[in-house]
């Protein structure tokens, strides 16, 4: 098969950026730790308020400026509805649905995962800035799913 | 017409009228979803607001379904039943017209059962009908016979390249021929894991018969269908641009092994990869979601094959015009003929679109894009623009093929004015959308200001934005349709050529390009290693079922 010199140029350095990108990929997801949220962890949909700790939805303090974040995205809010944490603080989010897949989603910031039903997702941040953080639904869930919002308050 | 035209007829009557039936539907489905659209970005606008008996996500699921399912899914089936038919030999035999007419009413009668299902605000699901929101069983089913349907289609492919290879053995096929084959294995292959979701899955479980769905495992039976299903909107376009387009500037196929060798890529690197739409999911580990990282991204080496391929072909045909220079070749192009035209400004979408892909393919960007209307961006300026334009273009050739009339001056002329309002419309909606969704505005939401909150409110002058590119879409989605319409039933009776382009001189093509059963074997290789493991793990690790749930 003929391959023209220019087309060889072309297509090697097009296949060297695409290696080098998919390195670079694997590097950030396996060396650094920023691989995409993928908790394996499950849960009985139809048993989340009775199961602890999505029973009491909330802040759990782990230290001074480290907390876990228990939530529950459901058709057509979060719970709980109000949290507040001091500027540095670390907050380990978990979420699950108790009824249909929801997103969940704090812009500004790169928390944004896919919450579903069964199965228990996560994410951290670490807000730096003070200020009243958006979280909001972004997977399509129902008729209300444009009003599906809280805040997280960060002073 | 009389007998001797139709002896160098481009396409014979009864196969033209099989490929008219099929590429009208698509349009009637276009029209549609085109209103829709509008309306969805009128609406996000804050210009307009619904009247009570219908809702955002009633008119957003129409718009999905009837432009990504629908309208592509008809308009490539009827170009390529005609370009096989003019490739070998200018008709279709029997069996295989047979087949197409069983297709298009199975199809039919699909489309029919799930738009009145939408209608009646009973499938307000997305045309991703995500479990456990559920769905009228009547929409499943409709579903699953426009899939079915649509595997008829592929036979009367399969089947005229059958009795063509019979009738010219030791010889290689025709490229158009080629191109179609794979693109239809690939439809095959693909479209079976939705076909087990929907059957054996989402009905009986709709119907009440099985009390609860595994959730996960649906999601990823969608997604092996769902990122082949956007390669099968492309390969025809491809087509179009390898095989068509070349013709229609009066140039000839740069390479015809590339050209295989590209379409044998996207089959092969098309199905293990649906895990880059489930990257932000719980319960599919890191390292498999990498593994269908690294494959998706080799999409890279076919499409930058095929952007050499095509900038060759411009160029040599430009030089040969008599274009001098570094760049004296690109004046000599035919700028003002729309066959041409609309599907180079679909490649020129392409190179943003893209780049987009990458960003939202790779692991760690796709947590800031994952959602939100950034995605929707990209799939409008890949489907919507590179893929819609080229369509057009090649329609506006397609439609005189096939009724046996001409493309005027005059029709030629509005055909530009329609592509020019498409992409500036496209552009700017896309622009607000890519720019938006960086911003963390979420895609496939009704009208919102999250109770005023100031990140939001500040959106609003961009989705207005949106709103106005779609009102251009709009324009030129009536503009072209009108046009199409009178390439139909109106325009002047003449000979309109079918364009294919050939090689310059005999170029040898390796013959292994031909042999399907290494292919497909190793397609099913990479798809056993992709999907083997996770979905046993899926099948025998899972939480307690979801029963059906309607939020809407």
């Amino acid at each position: 098969m003929h391959l023209h010199r220019y087309e060889k140029i072309w297509l090697s350095l097009g296949a060297g950026g695409l290696a080098l990108f998919i390195v670079l990929l694997c590097v950030n997801a396996f060396a650094m730790g920023m691989a995409p949220p993928s908790n394996m962890e499950m849960i009985d949909p139809a048993k989340v308020t009775e199961t602890p700790p999505f029973d009491n939805p909330g802040l759990k303090k782990l230290s001074d400026n480290e907390y876990d974040a228990y939530m529950t995205a459901f058709a057509f809010g979060f719970a709980p509805n109000k949290m507040e944490v001091p500027v540095g603080s670390k907050v380990n989010f978990h979420v699950t649905s108790p009824d249909v897949v929801h997103g969940f989603q704090i812009p500004g910031t790169n928390v944004n995962f896919m919450v579903m039903p069964g199965h228990i997702n996560s994410a951290s941040y670490t807000f730096d800035k003070p200020g009243e953080y958006l979280i909001l639904c972004n997977e399509y869930c129902g008729a209300g799913h444009q009003v599906m919002a809280t805040t997280i308050i960060v002073k | 017409m009389n007998h001797t035209t139709i002896g160098q007829a481009q396409v014979d009557r009864p196969t033209a009228r099989l490929s008219l039936a099929y590429v009208w539907v698509a349009y009637a489905a276009f029209g549609l979803a085109a209103l829709a659209g509008m309306l969805q970005g009128m609406v996000r606008g804050g210009l307009v607001e619904l009247p009570s008996w219908t809702n955002y996500y009633q008119i957003l699921t129409a718009h999905g379904v009837l432009m990504a399912l629908i309208f592509t899914t008809y308009f490539i089936i009827g170009f390529l039943l005609s370009g096989v038919a003019k490739t070998t030999g200018g008709s279709l035999h029997g069996t295989a017209r047979g087949l197409g007419w069983t297709g298009w009413v199975l199809m039919t009668v699909g489309t029919a059962m799930a738009v009145v299902t939408i209608v009646t605000n009973d499938a307000s699901v997305l045309y991703t009908f995500y479990a456990p929101l559920k769905a009228s069983p009547y929409f499943y089913i409709g579903a699953a016979l426009l899939v079915v349907g649509s595997w008829f289609g592929g036979f009367a492919i399969f089947s005229s390249y059958r009795k063509w290879r019979r009738e010219n053995r030791g010889k290689l096929s025709p490229l158009f021929v080629y191109m179609s084959v794979t693109t239809f294995v690939l439809w095959l292959i693909a479209t079976v894991p939705v076909a087990v979701e929907v059957l054996f899955q989402l009905i009986p479980w709709s119907l009440g018969w099985t009390p609860s769905i595994n959730v996960m495992l649906s999601r990823t039976l969608f997604w092996f269908f769902g990122h082949p299903l956007v390669y099968f909107w492309l390969m025809p376009a491809y087509i179009a641009w390898y095989v068509c387009v070349p013709r229609v500037i009066g140039g000839h196929v740069f390479s015809d092994s590339l050209a295989r060798l590209a379409f044998i890529s996207l089959l092969l690197f098309s199905m293990p990869v649906g895990f880059h739409h489930q990257l932000m999911e719980p319960g599919i580990s890191a390292g498999w979601k990498m593994i269908h990282v690294i494959l998706t991204l080799i999409v890279v080496v076919p499409s930058l094959m095929t952007a050499f391929s095509m900038f060759a072909t411009f160029e040599t045909t430009g030089r040969k015009k008599g274009g001098v220079g570094l760049f004296g070749w690109f004046k000599k192009l035919p700028w003002s003929d729309v066959r041409f035209f609309a599907p180079f400004v679909g490649m020129l979408f392409f190179i943003p679109a893209g780049a987009g892909g990458i960003i939202n393919a790779s692991n760690q960007m796709n947590a800031v894009v994952h959602n939100t209307i950034f995605v929707t961006g990209h799939f409008h300026i890949t489907v919507g623009a590179a893929v819609a334009l080229t369509f057009f273009g090649v329609s506006y050739w397609l439609i005189p093929v096939l009724t046996g009339r001409t493309l005027t001056r005059t029709a030629n002329r509005m055909g530009m004015v329609q592509t020019v309002f498409w992409s500036v419309g496209m552009f700017l909606m896309s622009f607000a959308m890519h720019y938006l969704g960086l911003q963390g505005t979420p895609r496939r939401t009704d009208y919102t200001t999250y109770m005023d909150h100031p990140l939001a409110l500040g959106w609003m002058d961009y989705q207005r934005v949106m709103a106005f590119g779609g009102g251009l879409l709009f324009v030129a989605a009536v503009l072209l349709i009108l046009i199409l319409g009178y390439l139909t039933f109106y325009a002047p009776k003449g000979k309109t050529e079918y364009p294919i382009a050939e090689t310059e001189a005999e170029q040898h093509t390796p013959r292994i390009l031909e042999r399907w059963p290494v292919w497909v074997g190793v397609l099913l290789f990479l798809i056993v290693m992709a999907y083997g493991i996770p979905i046993a793990d899926q099948l025998t690790h899972n939480p307690p079922g979801s029963p059906p749930i309607r939020t809407w």
